[in-house]
């Protein structure tokens, strides 16, 4: 093993976590402003991949999928919050649960009738296709360093929508106290639509992004959720700072206990059993660390509970 | 006796009278899955006490009810292997016997929630929905990946298990003996509500700061009705392991969570008969939709949708109005 | 016919006269025509319905229902296909671990069980029942073929993955059986996994000249996109299931070139293929793939021997399955012992025709190959 495939591997695992940043960041933005827990976040996320790969299948442009996949999330999002969503914020938790987890149904089956069961066709734009070489002489796809820095570009368009803009200060509002926002005069609902569709636009964005790396199908979404919900729980709820760091935590801690488990275990057994015993502990690895997290900082790491 | 005493009678007896009629009529498989219905309803009815009497919303109990499932296959299997369960420290064989079973499975769903609640109950809120997920997801990917139980083939036991005195390869009979156990389950369940732990427990959902101050420790009240609902939920796996006599760990996987708490929640959460009218009406859906259309789920995600939106407090509490269980 | 997931055909049309046992006959298919994996059984359940609408036996009568891949649902549907149907034939499954939750109780209530796909090693072995038969292979063939032609590929030094599962680690063990290279990496993934980034880059570390995967589904398309874009640029082999008619459409050119073992291909020269390939593109407007081919050869060995025997003599029909009378669309078919297929396995690779991708064979890898559980099935 080399410091060089060392670094690769930690290379992978920030590209890991920024995607899955991406997912997270429009949950937790959902979460802490409105409170809502959203099961159906990975259908939004599917909806994008989908989107862009009928568009890009049809048009030849992987750019034009690109802002069809922005465009048809945001939309999904706010037609589901219109029709559904703002009758669950005033209900607990398990009221939200189980209604987004028939939205799970919804938008899985709907999907498959519109698309068919057989996975789409989405590629890399060619422009962004195969490897370049890193200092160090690492071969590193191109496309991956691009997600790296859209991702990035992201989180720091976040900071600053939240953090500079009368949107943002509405938003922080909302997160303080509902009431008084709404009493000061802000179209609450309108804000909440606003923010659910910003959310959805994201979870879409990640959906084409990665799509073109993986297999564009019913059910893509659901893994990924599972994922992001670990991630915004470890960041702490409601905190766009929490899931970043929470994301990047994951991504390295999966990437790199896959790498290095099975070598470690290779040390004292035998080679077949190692990679057995290693990989299983590997898929583990991110739920301990999750409950490790909790056991000490209940709240996340930047939590406010 | 109020609407809601009524409607538990009414559910109680339909559930008995549907298999009977079915047996009555040659129909099998109506047996079996009122069987289904009554052991689903066991593990709902073990979730609901610590989501209606404790207010944790556990989104892991997929957890419990795959190692009561588990628990099933480890002593069965060595018998029809013709092998000792272990044969150290002490020689130990498997067991056929369903008794034993089912103490085995509550035993391990009741040390499984200690261990998951103790750490669990640190959190609330989202936290704990989310922390009890990820514990479930946890088991889930260890029970694929270890290859001793059969990974993600999962393990067959070919002939059921016996119970002293019943044949229960006849539908007709296991299916009395979920029954029973359902029962038992439910008057246990009635009568820890109504008990003094069932108040302060309910003390400690309300009002966990004045639950202290009155001196009871909200963690512990907690934490052991979440063992109590663990080990519940875990009798419910071994029950259901036998009534397909096999286990894997789709048991385990976080959509059975989600059915689980969909069985509560449709019938109603806190509602003693709940659980029971939550998994028959999820059962009949499924088997209804089932037959109309490739795409069924569409509907079942839509049904679900309407009853979560149009009638809250689930289907008892429509029908028996706003007045709860503690009457 | 699509949109019906139960659908009782009973087809009318003319019976063949003078057929020995003209008593009917109820089939049940459980098999995945929902969720993630509905590709597979959608394309099991058209290949087997169009043999049944080619033969036009009016007294062959098909359940159909979705199992939803989940294997309590599987055991569920056996049990009211067997008490409320009354079938006397049970087929369809897609997933190994469904059909070890399911096959052993319905072979054991006397029910004739024929596998259109999942054929797991404790079947075939140990297992092994007078009552099950493998229509397709048994599991580790497809992997086998991979691994014997391997080294004629020019692949000497293999890197090895497959997800941590039983499929998993037996598609590694049956790859290293006929594999005369060395094995330079041996990987298990994760289940599901979507992400394979850290993987290529051991592979590139590896010094390996070839790589062999084994990973079905998404797992399939997500690894070869990714692999493609890495660069690497080692050959490619793996079995049918990663390169399947219902799955290299998604994975677009980077899966042009990739060799994979199999027991069937469109290609394959025989009039029975030809018919099957000719007729399904009419019927169902695709080109069909090895789970198609499957549900076709099971009708249609059903059908023969529907025509020698009558199910209810159960001794009769079962020496009626075993002669295996019927025109396989892979040429060439006889049962071992365990009744599972004795066949010819090929290794094709994907290529471009037109607009659509497919395979074609490019060799032959192992000839008259039953597998390697035999020994072990007191049959």
């Amino acid at each position: 093993m080399s410091v060089m495939l060392l670094i690769e591997q930690a290379l992978n695992g920030l590209q890991y976590g920024v995607m899955l940043f991406l997912m997270a960041a429009g949950l937790t933005l959902v979460f802490g402003v409105m409170g809502l827990i959203n099961l159906a976040h990975g259908s939004l996320f599917m909806v994008g991949a989908f989107a862009c790969a009928a568009v890009a299948g049809a048009t030849g442009s992987f750019w034009l999928g690109l802002a069809a996949s922005l465009a048809a999330a945001a939309a999904a999002g706010a037609l589901v919050e219109l029709t559904v969503i703002r009758r669950l914020y005033a209900r607990d938790h398990l009221d939200q649960v189980l209604a987004t987890f028939a939205l799970i149904l919804v938008f899985s089956e709907g999907t498959r009738w519109l698309f068919g069961s057989f996975p789409l066709y989405l590629d890399i734009p060619d422009a962004l296709a195969g490897p370049v070489t890193l200092p160090g002489g690492i071969d590193y796809p191109l496309y991956r360093l691009v997600l790296i820095g859209i991702g990035l570009a992201i989180a720091g368009a976040l900071f600053w929508l939240i953090g500079r803009t009368r949107l943002g200060i509405r938003i922080r509002a909302g997160e303080a106290d509902r009431e008084m926002i709404a009493a000061l005069g802000v179209d609450i609902s309108k804000l909440y639509t606003i923010v659910f569709a910003l959310g959805a636009a994201l979870a879409g964005l990640a959906g084409a992004l990665v799509g073109a790396l993986q297999s564009v199908q019913v059910g893509m979404g659901e893994p990924v959720l599972i994922l992001a919900f670990v991630v915004i729980v470890i960041g702490g709820i409601g905190s766009i700072k929490g899931a970043l760091v929470g994301a990047i935590l994951v991504g390295l801690t999966d990437t790199l206990g896959r790498f290095l488990l099975p070598i470690l275990f290779s040390t004292f057994m035998e080679t077949s059993a190692a990679t057995s015993v290693g990989a299983a502990l590997a898929s583990m690895l991110i739920y301990i660390l999750m409950a490790g997290v909790l056991v000490v900082r209940p709240g996340g790491l930047y939590g406010r509970a | 006796m109020g609407r809601e005493g009524v409607l538990n009678w009414v559910v109680a007896l339909a559930l008995l009278a549907v298999p009977l009629a079915a047996h009555a009529l040659d129909e099998p498989f109506i047996v079996t899955l009122a069987t289904k219905v009554a052991i689903l309803a066991l593990a709902g009815v073990g979730l609901n006490i610590a989501l209606g009497l404790g207010g944790m919303v556990s989104l892991g109990h997929a957890a419990f009810f795959g190692i009561g499932g588990y628990a099933m296959a480890v002593l069965a299997a060595p018998v029809q292997a013709y092998e000792p369960l272990m044969t150290w420290p002490v020689e130990l064989p498997g067991t056929k016997s369903m008794p034993v079973i089912w103490l085995a499975a509550t035993l391990a769903g009741g040390l499984a929630a200690l261990a998951i609640g103790a750490l669990s109950l640190r959190t609330s809120g989202v936290y704990f929905i989310m922390i009890t997920l990820a514990f479930g997801q946890m088991l889930y990917y260890f029970a694929i990946s270890w290859p001793a139980y059969g990974g993600e083939d999962g393990i067959s036991i070919y002939v059921r298990n016996g119970f002293p005195g019943l044949n229960t390869l006849d539908p007709i009979q296991f299916c009395a003996l979920a029954y029973g156990v359902l029962m038992a389950a439910l008057l246990f369940s009635r009568m820890l509500a109504r008990s003094c732990f069932g108040l302060a427990l309910s003390g400690a959902r309300q009002n966990p700061a004045r639950s202290a101050a009155l001196g009871i420790r909200p963690y512990s009240v907690k934490l052991t009705a979440f063992v109590i609902s663990g080990a519940i939920t875990g009798l419910a796996g071994a029950l259901f392991a036998d009534l397909n006599r096999f286990v894997s760990p789709a048991m385990l996987s976080w959509q059975t969570s989600g059915e689980i708490m969909v069985f509560v929640i449709l019938g109603g959460v806190a509602r003693l008969f709940g659980p029971v009218a939550g998994a028959a009406l999820f059962i009949l859906l499924e088997h209804l939709l089932g037959g109309v259309s490739d795409y069924w789920k569409l509907f079942l995600g839509l049904a679900l949708l309407g009853i979560v939106l149009f009638a809250r407090g689930g289907l008892i509490g429509t029908l028996a109005g706003r007045e709860v269980a503690h009457d | 016919m699509n949109a019906k997931s139960k659908l009782l055909a009973a087809v009318a049309a003319l019976a063949m006269a003078g057929v020995a046992g003209a008593e009917p006959l109820k089939v049940g298919m459980i098999t995945t025509l929902s969720g993630g994996g509905a590709s597979l059984g959608i394309d099991t359940r058209d290949g087997f319905m169009l043999a049944v609408k080619q033969a036009g036996n009016p007294d062959l009568e098909v359940v159909i229902e979705d199992d939803q891949r989940k294997p309590d649902v599987a055991v569920q549907l056996a049990d009211k296909m067997i008490q409320s149907d009354k079938v006397d034939v049970l087929t369809g499954i897609v997933w190994s671990n469904l059909a070890m939750a399911v096959v052993p109780a319905a072979t054991a209530q006397g029910k004739f069980y024929l596998s259109t796909n999942a054929a797991p090693s404790q079947l075939a072995g140990k297992g092994c029942n007078p009552n099950y038969f493998s229509v397709s292979y048994q599991n580790d063939n497809l992997h086998e073929a991979a691994g014997a032609y391997a080294a004629k590929a020019g692949i000497t030094r293999a890197f090895i993955m497959a997800p941590n599962y039983p499929a998993g680690q037996d598609s590694l063990a049956g790859f290293k059986r006929f594999y005369e290279g060395e094995v330079v990496g041996e990987v298990y993934t994760q289940l599901g996994q979507t992400d394979y980034a850290g993987e290529i880059a051991q592979i590139r570390a590896s010094g390996a000249d070839g790589v062999f995967i084994f990973l079905p589904g998404g797992m399939g398309i997500s690894f070869v996109k990714q692999y493609a874009d890495s660069g690497v640029g080692l050959p490619l082999i793996g079995p049918a299931f990663s390169f399947e008619q219902t799955i290299i459409q998604a994975m677009g050119d980077a899966a042009l070139g990739v060799l994979n073992g199999a027991n069937w291909s469109p290609d394959l020269d025989n009039a029975a293929n030809t018919a099957f390939v000719e007729g399904f593109a009419a019927e169902y407007g695709r080109l069909p793939s090895v789970y198609a081919s499957y549900g076709y050869d099971t009708a249609n060995l059903l059908l023969s021997a529907m025509a020698k025997a009558d199910v209810k003599d159960a001794d009769a029909f079962r020496a009626a399955l075993r002669a295996a009378d019927f025109d396989s669309v892979r040429g060439d078919f006889a049962f071992s012992p365990s009744q599972h297929p004795v066949q010819d396995l090929y290794v094709r690779e994907v290529v471009r025709d037109g607009d659509i991708l497919t395979n074609r064979i490019v060799g032959t890898a192992i000839e008259d190959r039953s597998h390697a559980y035999e020994d072990a099935c007191k049959m």
